[in-house]
């Protein structure tokens, strides 16, 4: 493992081209994030595949020296899935934002995860659209103003971690553009799990949206907003972890520790047997407002899409001999003119 | 020689007829289809030439014993090559009057008629709309009327099978199939041998259907109200093996023939309409052949997965019919730009919208020659019949692979559903359309250049994934020339929409020329595309029975057009082209050259009937 890695630097994984989003961007962040964490992979570059849809994240692809496709808008999941069924070798991953992954290619999003296909979707949330020059996006909060919504939004937004866990995805974990080492934590584990992954990335827009995400990021706020989930440990947060959360009636609510105990705490489990409680625990918040879990939410491995499809090829070659075509096209029956 | 033969009525025991249409019609829950294509088989194994047309609703079950309801199919058997299911039936078997009443008016003047005339109630009577039974008030006179208590019938045969309720009556289109087959003197094997295949595992249904079969066959050999039987002898077809094919059929073995002859796995991304479903469920058959099919979430879906698979080295097919063509519009401009191999196979029906999903049109032309975003041509490439679907399949794929282009592959519902005959190929002998992927740099600098172009072909380079040191990104922003990068240069966009419009056009040089089928001395050019194919060419050889001449060009490449259209059509003072739209080819043939054609219209959801080609030509002729 040591050797391959030893192969690729994070300038392997740059490319020739004008990284163009506007200076201050998360984007850039982002890119350093996954260069370096693609440069340790045990992977040969040449199997590495970028997809992405429309939008500010959507340029990606031309900055990663792998091979890529900028398709169209909110596609990227549909197209990435034929890739990796085609080539279960390959190592698949989306970039894409909210408005790409949730409004115009919800579709796509939801079914990718609810087949498992093994992609890797890393979702730029940064509640607007960018490229497109502000207008409020399927994540923005309820009566943000922007150019579309001048008198305040009436669209109720998602919450991409519970719209994830409601689409039976296998791996949903959420992180921050301006934490590096939990970003490279994150693709590591989205990486090493079987089958599709969304990653949240909360992604600043210093143009159109500037400190969205500021109750998780500012050096005052932070320690009191983030929740840092981990398997098998208690839900606990705060500068001396003296916040926790219960999950009780099946919603999760923010306690002090001492008032009720460490061991009323409820202890996360990514691999539950359904994902009631990592639905509870992403209701905490709507949304960047307050304390907000950031983490594993869920990594419950099951059967991959292309791994049922390569069974079925092979069990069918075993049982009928690979295809005969001149067997096929008289398989109906056929009748002789002398 | 007409295409539709009219029986003579005779008091011969076997009267010895050339060509007889029949057609089966009930309640679409009647197994009508299965019926169909049971005597189809026979026949076909028999040695007839044949062809058919099913004909059924869009709902599933409409409500029993009405109009909507109906279900009919028609297949002609001829001991002679013929092109169609016939014009009129010259049998008709109607199980009830709903049946009757939306199929009598095609039935062959002084034709057979034969009604289950236990349906022939009060009830089923009101719901068809008949005032009074037509079997007692003098209206079938005309006909050779022929009633035949089936269900009592079939009752009586079943009565020991241990079939209950509404499964015995179920069993009643084995019975009519099997009067058919004593009328028609059909070969039992192949229709018992696909009742016990079929219902092997309920011992109730398998002995229901041939012991209602047997009954069927035996009420004619028995009673004296049949005493006339046809014979249609074998037909001289040339000597080889045969199968009988639908064009959903043929296509889909021609992708699975594509792909070995192009040595790719084929990838077939599809979401469920009519009538292109067909092709999905042949496909997902075949897994051993390493097909994989993807049944997407949505058109869209279906469309980019195939790309994605076309990326990285598969061969990407789509299927679909004109609603799913439209969603598919703005990723079949991106395979377009991105210059990769993908076929979209659409099966045209009745539209617009929902339209008539399971009837047949030609009403897609202009949206896949023009509808897309931006200067974004593709070649078109067209089937005629049920047998071609296969070869003009493989045919539309060595374009894709070899100019790297989505290519679009034309059917109908027509062609989709109906069946003829087709003379196997030997597929050792299927040409060799493989393509080599990229595998080195092609750079002076020793850099990959996804965009340099095969000079000749002025195709670029297909470099998948895994190929170590071509890791390069495509995407849907205009490409720079042979580098690929994003470019917003005014003179490059330019330079790159004529490029791809002239890969495409370049492809003229690389297909046949045309051949003008006989009479190329004749005043009169019938030039036609698609499923028109077999009325058009029966409705000519009618007019030539009579000594007259007709021209006929039939097209499988619409985009580009054969290199020699220009001037076969410029031999002619008349060009005549019958379409089941309202004049698309029409309109691209005067708008590309200049030509005064006429155009001759139907859209009904039916295809052309020979005689209405044959009168619209004499028409022309006379004028």
């Amino acid at each position: 493992m040591t050797d391959t890695a030893a192969r690729y630097t994070r300038q392997d994984y740059q490319t020739d081209q004008e990284v163009r989003w506007c200076p201050g961007c998360g984007d850039y962040t982002i890119l350093a994030s996954v260069q370096n964490f693609m440069a340790g992979l045990d992977v040969d570059k040449e199997k590495v595949v970028f997809v992405s849809g429309i939008g500010c994240a959507a340029r990606f692809p031309y900055y990663m020296n792998t091979y890529g496709m900028h398709s169209i808008h909110g596609r990227a999941p549909a197209i990435a899935s034929g890739i990796a069924v085609a080539r279960p070798e390959l190592s698949v991953w989306v970039v894409t934002g909210d408005g790409d992954s949730l409004s115009i290619g919800g579709n796509h999003l939801i079914h990718a995860m609810r087949r498992n296909v093994n992609i890797k979707i890393l979702l730029f949330n940064n509640q607007i659209y960018g490229l497109t020059k502000g207008q409020y996006s399927p994540t923005s909060e309820v009566g943000k103003r922007t150019k579309s919504s001048p008198t305040g939004s009436i669209d109720h937004p998602f919450n991409p971690i519970s719209l994830a866990l409601g689409a039976e995805a296998s791996f949903v974990a959420r992180t921050i553009d301006m934490d590096r080492d939990h970003t490279q934590e994150m693709l590591q584990r989205a990486y090493d799990h079987d089958g599709s992954a969304l990653i949240e990335i909360y992604q600043n827009c210093n143009v159109f949206n500037d400190k969205a995400f500021i109750q998780l990021t500012g050096r005052e706020e932070r320690e009191l907003n983030r929740i840092k989930i981990e398997h098998g440990r208690p839900v606990v947060f705060g500068p001396d972890d003296e916040y926790g959360v219960v999950i009780d009636d099946g919603a999760a609510r923010i306690v002090e520790v001492s008032a009720v105990g460490i061991d009323a705490i409820h202890v996360h489990n990514a691999q539950a047997s359904t994902p009631a409680a990592a639905f509870a625990l992403s209701r905490l918040s709507h949304g960047p407002y307050g304390p907000t879990p950031v983490g594993v939410f869920r990594e419950k491995p099951r059967l991959m899409y292309e791994d049922g499809l390569q069974q079925q090829i092979h069990d069918s070659q075993a049982d009928r001999g690979p295809g005969d075509l001149q067997a096929l096209i008289g398989s109906t029956g056929t009748w002789t003119v002398e | 020689m007409s295409e539709t033969s009219t029986i003579e009525p005779t008091d011969a025991e076997a009267q010895n007829v050339s060509a007889v249409a029949i057609r089966f019609a009930g309640d679409s829950g009647d197994g009508m289809q299965v019926a169909g294509t049971r005597f189809t088989e026979a026949s076909a194994i028999f040695g007839n030439d044949l062809a058919t047309f099913p004909n059924f609703p869009a709902e599933i079950r409409a409500p029993a014993g009405t109009l909507p309801g109906v279900s009919s199919f028609q297949v002609q058997i001829a001991d002679r090559d013929i092109l169609t299911a016939g014009d009129n039936p010259d049998v008709l078997v109607a199980m009830n009057p709903a049946a009757l009443k939306a199929n009598l008016a095609d039935l062959a003047p002084a034709g057979t008629l034969i009604v289950n005339s236990d349906a022939f109630e009060e009830r089923n009577l009101a719901k068809a709309g008949y005032d009074a039974n037509p079997l007692t008030d003098g209206s079938l006179d005309a006909y050779r009327l022929l009633e035949v208590p089936m269900e009592a019938l079939t009752k009586e045969a079943v009565k020991d099978t241990g079939l209950k309720g509404r499964g015995v009556l179920r069993s009643k289109n084995f019975f009519a199939l099997g009067l058919m087959a004593w009328m028609f003197d059909r070969p039992h094997e192949p229709t018992l041998k696909w009742i016990d295949e079929k219902f092997g595992n309920d011992e109730a249904v398998r002995s229901g259907n041939e012991l209602a079969f047997k009954a069927g066959y035996n009420l004619g050999e028995t009673t004296e109200m049949f005493r006339n039987t046809f014979e249609v002898k074998p037909a001289t077809l040339p000597p080889g093996t045969y199968t009988t094919v639908t064009g959903n059929q043929a296509l889909a073995w021609g992708l699975v023939a594509a792909a070995q002859a192009a040595k790719l796995p084929l990838f077939y991304g599809s979401y469920p309409i009519t009538p292109a479903s067909d092709i999905l469920h042949e496909l997902a058959k075949h897994r051993n052949f390493g097909v994989r099919t993807f049944q997407a979430e949505d058109e869209i879906a279906a469309v980019g997965a195939a790309v994605g698979a076309s990326f990285v080295g598969h061969l990407g097919v789509t299927g679909t019919s004109g609603p799913g063509l439209a969603l598919k519009s703005e990723t079949i401009s991106l395979a377009l730009i991105l210059e990769l191999p993908l076929l979209i196979v659409n099966v045209q029906r009745g539209g617009p919208s929902t339209g008539l999903p399971t009837k047949t049109e030609q009403s897609d032309l202009l949206m896949v020659m023009y509808g897309r975003h931006g200067e974004s041509p593709l070649p078109i490439v067209s089937i005629s019949t049920p047998a071609d679907a296969f070869e003009t399949t493989i045919e539309a794929v060595r374009i894709a692979l070899k100019y790297m282009t989505p290519v679009i592959l034309m059917s109908d519902g027509y062609i989709a559903t109906s069946a003829e005959p087709w003379l196997l190929p030997d597929v050792s002998q299927l040409p060799d359309i493989s393509v080599s992927f990229a595998t080195e740099t092609n750079g002076e600098d020793g850099e990959f250049l996804p965009y340099l172009r095969d000079p000749d072909t002025l195709a670029r380079p297909w470099a998948i994934p895994g190929t170590a040191g071509l890791e390069h990104r495509v995407g849907g922003l205009e490409k720079e020339d042979k580098t690929g990068d994003v470019s917003y240069n005014p003179l490059n966009h330019e330079k790159m929409t004529i490029l791809r419009e002239e890969k495409i056009a370049g492809i003229a040089n690389d297909i046949p020329e045309i051949e003008v089928d006989p009479d190329a001395d004749a005043d009169l050019l019938v030039l036609g595309w698609g499923s028109s194919y077999g009325p058009i060419t029966s409705g000519i050889r009618r007019v030539r029975a009579r000594g007259l001449k007709v021209a006929q060009v039939h097209l499988r490449y619409i985009n580009p057009f054969p290199r020699n259209l220009d001037e076969v059509l410029r031999r002619y003072p008349k060009v005549l082209i019958p379409e089941l739209n309202r004049g698309q080819l029409w309109r691209l043939i005067r708008s590309e050259f200049l030509v005064d054609a006429t155009s001759y219209s139907k859209v009904q959801g039916q295809p052309f009937k020979s005689i209405e080609i044959e009168t619209k030509i004499m028409e022309m002729l006379e004028s």
